[in-house]
């Protein structure tokens, strides 16, 4: 099956990405955008759907720094 | 006495901590691959970009063969010290607490910087003279230490705070200043400037040479003992 793994900053982090992305936006006429996270995103196809919590904590990602959230696509 | 230095796949600065090694004491490279570290007395995790940094900086060269017996060695007690790169592994693999994060200014960084030394009473800080600040060379990308409140505050009060930057000084965000960070045992200690870089007077600075004469220091000490315990 597929599945989607979505990694951003943890709440309270800096993120100078997001920073940098929320400076930009007004540049090009989008005004009003706030709270900028930029995160990662993983994509995978899985036998095994019920280790994919394992592996986020284990390798794709850091959860000192960072949060995830595993979706089950089909 | 001998210094181990690994070698990844995307190490750069290996061969000038071989360099700055070989001042000191003997010295040869590890290769990632190997599993048995060769009797060397000290491991050195040098900088660069193990694995291509792929993922996150350090995430992937924990997975490394060499990276096992690393973690063997540093749990018996034996000396380890991640330089850049070899910080990022370090906390990566769990041996060093915290993180590194992406530079506040998400630039990279190259430049000289003023270091404190916080605490003189560890392997890596012995022979550095007090109340001295280090002029180090940084150069990265990812060098903004993280670690939650509750940690730095324990790591604080056991001494695990080795290197600040001195005020004005700290060039990427890093919390409370933190250039470099010990576990709890003092064994294994990962810095974000490169003392490798400051041990000639052509380097301009010579105060990187101190990490490495303290562990010459250590590991002669201890050898001394463990021959004093046998006599």
């Amino acid at each position: 099956m597929k599945a989607r793994v979505l990694i951003r900053p943890k709440e309270g982090i800096l993120d100078p990405q997001g920073q940098a992305v929320e400076r930009a936006l007004p540049a090009l006429g989008f005004e009003g955008a706030k709270e900028v996270r930029v995160g990662r995103l993983v994509e995978l196809e899985v036998a095994d759907s019920s280790r994919l919590r394992e592996m986020c904590e284990r390798l794709l990602a850091n959860p000192l720094i960072e949060d995830y959230e595993v979706q089950v696509v089909e | 006495m001998k210094f181990g230095v690994v070698r990844f796949p995307g190490s750069c600065d290996e061969v000038d901590a071989l360099m700055a090694c070989r001042r000191f004491a003997d010295a040869r490279l590890l290769w990632h691959g190997d599993r048995d570290l060769d009797g060397v007395d000290v491991v050195v995790i040098p900088g660069g970009f193990s694995y291509g940094d792929y993922l996150r900086v350090g995430a992937i060269a924990r997975f490394s063969p060499v990276m096992a017996a690393v973690k063997e060695h540093a749990l018996a007690g034996g000396a380890v010290l991640g330089i850049c790169n070899g910080f990022q592994v370090l906390c990566e693999a769990g041996l060093l607490p915290g993180a590194l994060l992406p530079n506040s200014g998400l630039r990279f960084l190259c430049r000289q910087v003023d270091v404190e030394v916080v605490n003189r009473d560890t392997p890596f800080t012995r022979a550095c003279a007090g109340g001295d600040t280090l002029s180090i060379p940084v150069k990265h990308t990812s060098g903004r230490y993280y670690a939650p409140e509750e940690a730095l505050s324990d790591m604080d009060a056991h001494g695990q705070i080795i290197l600040r930057y001195a005020p004005g000084h700290n060039p990427n965000g890093s919390v409370s200043d933190i250039a470099g960070v010990a576990n709890r045992d003092k064994n294994v200690m990962g810095l974000m400037p490169h003392p490798e870089h400051a041990v000639d007077t052509l380097d301009g600075s010579t105060d990187g040479g101190c990490l490495f004469e303290s562990l010459v220091e250590h590991v002669e000490e201890m050898a001394e003992r463990v021959a004093g315990a046998h006599a």
